[in-house]
């Protein structure tokens, strides 16, 4: 690309977590942007700091420290944009913001499979938690509907139904019942209304509820017709609402977003918005899937042929939501995870002391192990919910395993924390268990919800920044579907190097294998299944696929789909060991 | 880096807002002294609602089912009073279902608000007022020990503390709790089982201060109609040293329990407050500061967690932890002599 399709623009990317609050700079080098540093501090939403902006400065301030820039005034330790002829300050500032409590929402809509569950899927884009629901299959009396909203006090109300210019006197009904609900809050506290439903009761919306709720906005319907749903437009403008509600919340975001110029996204959408960019860009037949394991929630973001799915779950957040993670899961389902002999009071009391502590960090091996161990199932858990809104024909060819993809790319405090790549790797392996052929890449620096706000003031800068090999190639894993007994062999793996030289594999059922090559190399990797297995070629299908090298080299894993574990702890805790063994311990 | 700050303080002003949770009325004024068991502030609401559907029942427009409402908004209605009267020969009625106060009349409808319910806000510390916030609450000053705790199960009383308390590591049992303990609020060890928490609300207690609580019980604690204040957290552990000699100190002294909920956001956390006389008044708290040489802090997280030591050295940049991981940390000195690393998102400061 010229250079002079480039704006020489430096760019200040600052995204407040729930623990950590990180400004990163990108800038341009030899014409093209690249990921210059990132700084980082605890983040200050919560007490005693009670103001994002002392953490935001911090992380400037600590971000000032790696590259030498000046970013803040001396004096007044406020942004200094644009940037200085001396070369201090920054062009641009764009913002992702994750950190405050699950927005308590209220979702309506007419039918309960049909535009309630679009209302749903928009209110799981974001970081929401669902406290009630209505729809024509509603039993209680309108006053009962009314009581239940007024008691579940929400910050946002998702209304949804009716197809453009279908039923209407459902949905007024409906809306007279939030509109009562509303009026019975107290001002300061009456929640914001999205209205995504027939657009021909638009103006009837703006006059029922205008004047009695904390703020009213309309956008396209989300079931246009009973057949389509559309919630591109709905997830934007439920993206805006938030933004505009952690403003009310929490002291510090109408600064940021001041200093933004409002390219503030929450973080979850703009890792949305990046994923659906790249499954464009790179013309992805089968799929991308990102996913990133925060404090604040477990966020999935899958793009098919440009068709995004989102779904951010605070439940499955590894922060104060921790507490309430076995009500979710049944604690077993954790243990399983566990290469640790501990007893079941041991996790609980994990959960419930990280809960209090969420910014803490384990200290120890053993917490550490335990740290995994819950990260792998509540992001075994947000994959599995992410996938009943795959599109149609993103759907698995056998129910229980997860449809081919042609990347994954996996971040998020926990992953990234490891301590070595491989150990990030076969956290990812365990919990989402992909099929098929694929390159994997960790997000190290988290920064993809930073490059999908910043493309709000470049479209160059996501690309040139992810070409400059911003994140780390982990390698490309071959997913083997077998059946069979641990240690029948199910597949023979043969690498040829571009230098003529080759590595074999004779891969047996319950086993990983390494073939290695490294990072900015090619190969050719022969697969030749053995008792009908499926290396992603079909089952029993032999062939030959280029793949490319990556930290861990070509990673045939031959577990089983889905993961078989065995029930024995001995025999459990003994593979798992063997398992991480294999990817460097 | 900027350090949260738990506070075990001996002596300090304590400044404490207590607000109903809907608009009412507040009772006392400003400069007014108060006890723990005044009523500072006193709101009703109502915590359900009837909509009566007039033009519906009477399968008329709403336009003319408004004609036909005969109570006004405001008006407050026994059960059985009149709320609709249709004309004719035979004359159909609407009636109030459940005796209450109109809220909306209007569209053929009329909203009622039933159910009133009262409560009742305690002042819950002694202390001056020092301000009022009008429909809402009061702000009361007070001096004396503040110790603050990891969890409350949302309730508030105060008494007579009693310490059953010799070791940091102590376990209460139901057999430690006899009738000469009723009406105390009883300073514990570590609870294990549902016994001791029933036998406690048998008494009744008005309150146990506990080390740390077996994370199964955590449902029950919540449903105990006494409060429970934890200091330390959940699982076996011992009350940190700093809240273990603060409290046995103070035994047999009155003091408060306010159990309420931890919440990050709004900062407010459970803690004891033990009113003492003073002839000066002390300092206020800070509520952060910044990591420094010489700090008390307390671990919250294994393999010390819980204890209380000095930060001895703060090195800069990132260090390696045991596990791994690479965070800004500090050495720290333990009661014991040890000097452990920790990082410091893995501790505050005691103050």
């Amino acid at each position: 690309m010229p250079a002079s399709l480039v704006q020489n623009e430096s760019i200040l990317a600052i995204d407040v977590g729930a623990s950590a609050t990180r400004a990163v700079l990108f800038d341009v080098v030899e014409g093209q942007y690249r990921f210059v540093a990132s700084g980082q501090a605890p983040s200050t939403a919560e007490a005693p700091f009670k103001d994002i902006g002392i953490g935001v400065r911090e992380a400037i301030t600590n971000l000032q420290k790696v590259t030498g820039a000046i970013l803040l005034g001396p004096q007044d330790n406020n942004l200094i944009a644009p940037s200085q002829p001396d070369g201090s300050g920054v062009d641009a500032v764009v913002a992702t913001l994750s950190v405050g409590p699950a927005v308590k929402t209220v979702v309506v809509g007419l039918l309960s499979d049909v535009s309630l569950q679009s209302a749903r899927r928009l209110a799981e884009s974001t970081y929401s938690r669902i406290v009630d629901t209505l729809d024509l299959s509603d039993h209680r009396r309108p006053d009962q509907q009314m009581d239940s909203i007024v008691r579940s006090r929400p910050d946002l109300v998702l209304l949804a139904g009716g197809t453009d210019g279908g039923a209407s006197r459902s949905i007024q009904k409906m809306l007279e019942a939030i509109g009562l609900a509303c009026y019975l809050m107290p001002m300061e506290k009456r929640p914001m209304v999205l209205y995504a439903g027939n657009q021909k009761l638009a103006n009837d919306v703006k006059e029922l509820l205008g004047g009695h709720v904390g703020k009213l906005e309309i956008t396209h319907n989300v079931r246009p017709s009973l057949e389509t749903e559309d919630l591109d437009p709905g997830r934007h403008e439920l993206a805006l609402l938030m933004m505009k509600l952690r403003q009310r919340q929490i002291k510090g975001v109408e600064e940021l977003n001041l200093w933004t110029a409002g390219n503030l996204l929450p973080t979850a959408y703009a890792q949305g918005r990046i994923i659906r960019f790249l499954s464009r860009l790179y013309e992805s037949t089968r799929g991308l899937l990102c996913v990133n394991v925060g404090a604040s929630a477990t966020s999935v973001a899958a793009g098919f042929n440009g068709e995004l799915t989102l779904g951010v779950y605070p439940q499955y957040g590894l922060g104060e939501n921790l507490a309430g993670l076995l009500q979710q899961t049944d604690i077993n389902d954790i243990m399983r995870w566990l290469q640790l002999d501990i007893s079941q009071n041991m996790v609980r009391e994990y959960l419930f002391q990280k809960s209090l502590y969420p910014s803490s960090i384990p200290a120890t091996k053993d917490e550490q192990a335990l740290s995994h161990a819950i990260a792998r199932q509540a992001l075994y858990l947000a994959v599995r919910a992410a996938q009943k809104d795959f599109p149609a024909h993103a759907r698995p060819a056998r129910t229980g395993l997860m449809p081919p993809l042609d990347l994954l790319l996996g971040g998020g405090g926990v992953i990234n924390e490891e301590t070595s790549l491989g150990q990030s790797l076969l956290l990812l392996l365990d919990a989402i268990q992909p099929v098929g052929i694929m390159p994997i890449l960790l997000d190290q620096n988290n920064l993809l919800p930073l490059l999908g706000v910043a493309a709000s003031r470049s479209h160059y800068l996501p690309v040139q920044v992810i070409e400059s090999g911003a994140f780390i190639g982990l390698g490309t894993v071959v997913s083997v579907i077998a059946s069979g007994n641990y240690g029948d062999q199910v597949l023979r793996a043969r690498l040829a190097y571009a230098d003529g030289t080759e590595a074999r594999a004779e891969v047996k059922f319950g086993g990983l294998e390494i073939l290695p090559l490294p990072s900015g190399q090619s190969a050719r990797l022969s697969l030749q299944p053995l008792r009908r297995a499926d290396a992603g070629l079909g089952p029993g299908r032999s062939g030959v696929v280029p793949v490319t090298g990556g930290a861990l080299g070509v990673v045939i894993d031959a577990r089983g789909r889905p993961l078989q574990i065995p029930t024995d702890p001995v025999r459990r805790r003994e593979l798992m060991k063997r398992w991480s063994y294999a990817v460097g311990g | 880096m900027l350090a949260p700050v738990l506070h075990i303080l001996p002596l300090a002003t304590i400044i404490r807002e207590r607000v109903l949770p809907v608009s009412g009325k507040v009772n006392v004024h400003l400069n007014q002294r108060v006890n723990p068991t005044d009523v500072i502030a006193e709101a009703s609401f109502a915590r359900e609602h009837v909509l009566l559907d007039v033009a519906r029942t009477f399968g008329i427009s709403p336009v003319a089912a408004d004609k036909l409402v005969r109570v006004k908004e405001g008006d407050r209605l026994p059960q059985g009073a009149l709320v609709a009267e249709g004309g004719g020969l035979f004359a159909r009625s609407l009636k109030a279902p459940r005796a209450g106060r109109v809220m909306i009349v209007g569209g053929g409808q009329v909203l009622m608000e039933v159910g009133d319910t009262r409560i009742e806000l305690r002042a819950g510390l002694p202390g001056v007022v020092t301000q009022v916030l009008p429909e809402r609450g009061v702000v009361i000053r007070t001096a004396g020990a503040l110790i603050q705790g990891v969890w409350g199960n949302g309730r508030i009383d105060n008494g007579l503390m009693v310490s059953l308390l010799e070791k940091p590591d102590d376990v209460l049992n139901a057999n430690r709790l006899d009738v000469s303990l009723r009406g105390s609020v009883i300073l514990g060890g570590h609870v294990r089982d549902l016994e001791t928490l029933k036998a406690a609300a048998e008494l009744p207690v008005r309150g146990l201060i506990l080390s740390s609580l077996l994370s199964p019980l955590i449902v029950s604690a919540y449903q105990m109609r006494y409060p429970i204040i934890v200091m330390d957290g959940f699982g076996a552990m011992p009350m940190n040293s700093a809240a273990f000699k603060l409290l046995t100190t103070n035994n047999k002294r009155e003091v408060t329990v306010n159990a309420e909920h931890f919440d990050r956001y709004s900062g407010n956390r459970p803690e004891v407050i033990i009113p003492l006389p003073v002839s000066t008044e002390p300092p206020e708290p800070n509520n952060f500061e910044t990591f420094a040489v010489g700090q008390t802090v307390r671990l919250r997280r294994p393999p010390s967690a819980g204890m209380i030591g000095t930060l001895s050295n703060l090195p800069a940049g990132l260090s390696t932890l045991p596990s791994g991981l690479r965070a800004p940390a500090a050495e720290v000195k333990l009661e014991n002599g040890e000097i452990v690393l920790v990082p410091l998102v893995n501790m505050e400061v005691v103050g």
